[in-house]
């Protein structure tokens, strides 16, 4: 009797690790055919042979600039900011329970672009001081939302809605510094309210690539405790948890994150909201899906930047279109929510 | 007694108002002493220049005060129909709903006329705030603070995506319509003043019409029915004047949120809850804060001029945040 319930319930483990398997696989090979389409597509088709070619190093007029200092840091770019948004929005979600606890919805994500603007526009800063400083007003804002939705007890419903206050404040802050930057040309504007990918150099991948990767590692080893925190504080002590470090640790890694994704390409909208719950919904709950919600992000900003680029006549930088694909989504949630009579805290 | 102080705080509120029009019209990227002002106003001259500019100044100020007073009601409106501390034009969709129903008028129906946009406004904010505020009663505890709040604010970046993806193909008329993206009341004239006159005027009078049927409502529907309140009508009524305000403020101004969710709360505070205070009192005070708020615009941004939306949702956003600690998040 007890060993045919351990062959049931290992039968499920398999399938449910051979599940996350074969998502991961698709999301990948669906990323790579974004990378090939970013790569060879454009104003001159390339065939991938050139590409191949120039990658190697060799010299081909006018494919190696268009290639090498337009499509490959674009990719590149696309790719880790999608990973880090996807990654650090999955890592709040579920640290709070609650898909609307995003970063790019309660604010931190603009808390990083009002201060990176900041840092470019007025300071002339550049590089990774901007990160820097991102990075600070990012756990600042994180911080200071978290302490004012301490009333009478902590609330999460209260968390969310001081986070939608903080946002249109430091949204307001950006609009001034754009101002004040005289840089208020729409390319810029919409850069830093909704990211783009349009004109990112290649010389800011390193920093970001290796913060994607620190960071990622980071939480991904942490997420053992993300997934017991999964069943709530209380459980989670009684399992021997210490809630409060894996707490901070799991937001500062995700913060870090979203700062220097961030700082480089802008808050693109509603990918760190959109990706947990697709990753969750592809590979079943209660795992931790820390990886694959990061692929997820990754393809949605690539394959938003080819729709931008090619698919709709003007050229729309990617967080127009990830914006309004997070919208109907977020309704969706909040109608089901409403159905199922959760209360949203 | 208490009428005394409540009489204290209308004139101080009045001499404000007064205050800040005098700012509003001495104060910008040239700056003008008051005493001129006063010479240019009777009529006996002043610096050729400056009067020109005093001139252009007043259609924006007198603009400005009919803005905010249509906001503020709006709000002290939304929020007294919806019972709710938090409704606002602007968290109800109302101003970016009007907004993108402008744009998308301009761009695919050619309107170019102030009158259409305004009805244009008025039939997507209308639209606009009955679908968040259905959202946000879906289930069983109706429209609480937060689930109206993230309905808006859902609905609100849709609307702002598609705004932005409506006006980016057209750059040329982008650079003028840039208000329809943060409301700005710098563009105002006498014949946009003309204009939303009459449909202020009906907004304004319904709502105080309105006024002793709001406040049962604010007992509970149940007590209100039973003191013979037509709670269905009210309602009704009530969101059409609110969104008539808002809409046309918007249709001309843009989006400019928050006024209507920081005023009311600060009029409760200083009259109590009765609405026959509250409502006109937030015409003056929603008047008050624009003004101000778009001369600190034109200070903040000199030599340019950042726009009043942008300045009253950083005014405003720290109001809210208070709001939402202190409502009961019980029913969040």
């Amino acid at each position: 009797m007890m060993s045919n319930k351990n062959a049931f319930i290992w039968e499920g483990y398999q399938k449910r690790r051979r599940r996350v398997a074969v998502i991961t696989t698709v999301l990948i090979i669906l990323i790579a055919l974004c990378a090939v389409v970013m790569m060879t597509f454009g104003n001159t088709v390339y065939s991938l042979d050139t590409v191949f070619r120039v990658l190697k190093g060799e010299e081909i007029k006018g494919a190696t600039f268009t290639i090498k200092t337009l499509r490959l840091p674009r990719l590149l770019v696309g790719l880790l900011s999608g990973l880090a948004f996807g990654v650090a929005g999955n890592t709040f979600q579920t640290l709070l329970r609650n898909d609307l606890a995003s970063p790019d919805i309660i604010g931190v994500t603009s808390g990083s672009s009002a201060a990176a603007v900041f840092c470019i526009l007025i300071l002339h800063m550049s590089g990774t001081a901007v990160s820097v400083i991102s990075l600070l007003a990012g756990l600042l804002v994180a911080g200071v939302i978290y302490f004012l939705s301490f009333g009478k007890g902590f609330s999460k419903g209260r968390l969310i809605l001081i986070g939608i206050g903080a946002q249109a404040m430091l949204n307001a802050v950006t609009s001034f510094v754009l101002l004040k930057g005289s840089e208020y040309d729409v390319p810029t504007a919409l850069r830093w309210m909704n990211g783009s990918l349009n004109g990112v150099k290649l010389d800011r991948v390193p920093g970001l690539l290796v913060t994607v990767v620190t960071m990622t590692i980071a939480i991904v080893m942490l997420g053992r405790y993300l997934q017991i925190l999964q069943l709530g504080d209380d459980s989670a002590i009684t399992l021997g948890v210490k809630v409060q470090v894996a707490y901070i640790g799991l937001i500062f890694a995700s913060v870090f994150l979203i700062a220097f994704a961030t700082s480089v390409s802008g808050p693109i909208a509603s990918v760190a909201f959109l990706s947990g719950p697709i990753a969750s919904r592809l590979i079943g709950k209660g795992r931790v899906n820390t990886l694959p919600a990061g692929l997820v992000g990754a393809l949605l900003v690539l394959a938003s930047d080819l729709i931008g680029q090619f698919a709709l006549g003007t050229r729309y930088p990617v967080g127009v279109i990830t914006g309004i694909l997070g919208a109907p989504y977020m309704l969706f949630l909040l109608v089901r929510m409403n159905k199922k009579g959760e209360s949203v805290s | 007694m208490k009428i005394r102080k409540k009489l204290v705080l209308f004139i101080a509120i009045l001499a404000a108002i007064l205050f800040c029009v005098l700012l509003s019209l001495a104060w910008g990227s040239r700056s003008i002493p008051f005493a001129e002002i006063i010479d240019i106003l009777t009529g006996k001259g002043g610096d050729s220049f400056n009067v020109d500019v005093v001139r252009t100044r007043i259609p924006r100020t007198i603009f400005g005060i009919l803005a905010g007073a249509a906001l503020g009601v709006s709000g002290a409106l939304m929020q007294s129909i919806t019972r709710n501390p938090i409704a606002d034009p602007s968290i109800l969709g109302v101003n970016t709903g009007a907004s993108l129903f402008v744009v998308c008028g301009i761009a695919f129906f050619n309107i170019n006329l102030p009158q259409q946009y305004i009805w244009f406004a008025l039939v997507g904010g209308s639209l606009t705030s009955a679908f968040v505020y259905a959202v946000a009663s879906i289930g069983g505890e109706g429209a609480t603070p937060l689930k109206l709040a993230l309905s808006g604010a859902a609905v609100s970046m849709a609307f702002g995506s598609l705004v932005s993806t409506v006006m980016l193909p057209k750059s040329n008329v982008m650079d003028d319509f840039r208000f329809w993206q943060v409301g700005s009341i710098g563009g105002a004239g006498w014949d946009d003043i003309k204009i939303i006159v009459p449909y202020l005027l009906f907004g304004f009078v319904i709502a105080i019409c309105l006024v002793p049927s709001l406040n049962s409502l604010a007992l509970g529907d149940e007590m209100a029915t039973s003191l013979g309140v037509n709670t269905k009508l009210t309602r009704g009524l009530g969101a059409l004047a609110g969104v008539l305000l808002c809409g046309a403020t918007t249709a001309l101004a843009g989006p400019i949120g928050f006024v209507g969710l920081m005023i009311p709360h600060f009029m409760r505070s200083l009259f109590g809850p009765d609405l026959k205070y509250i409502m006109p009192m937030s015409a003056f005070g929603g008047a008050c804060l624009l003004v101000i708020s778009d001369v600190m615009g034109r200070l903040a941004g000199s030599p340019g001029e950042l726009e009043v939306g942008i300045v009253t949702a950083f005014l405003g956003a720290p109001v809210f945040i208070m709001v939402a600690r202190k409502a009961k998040v019980k029913s969040l």
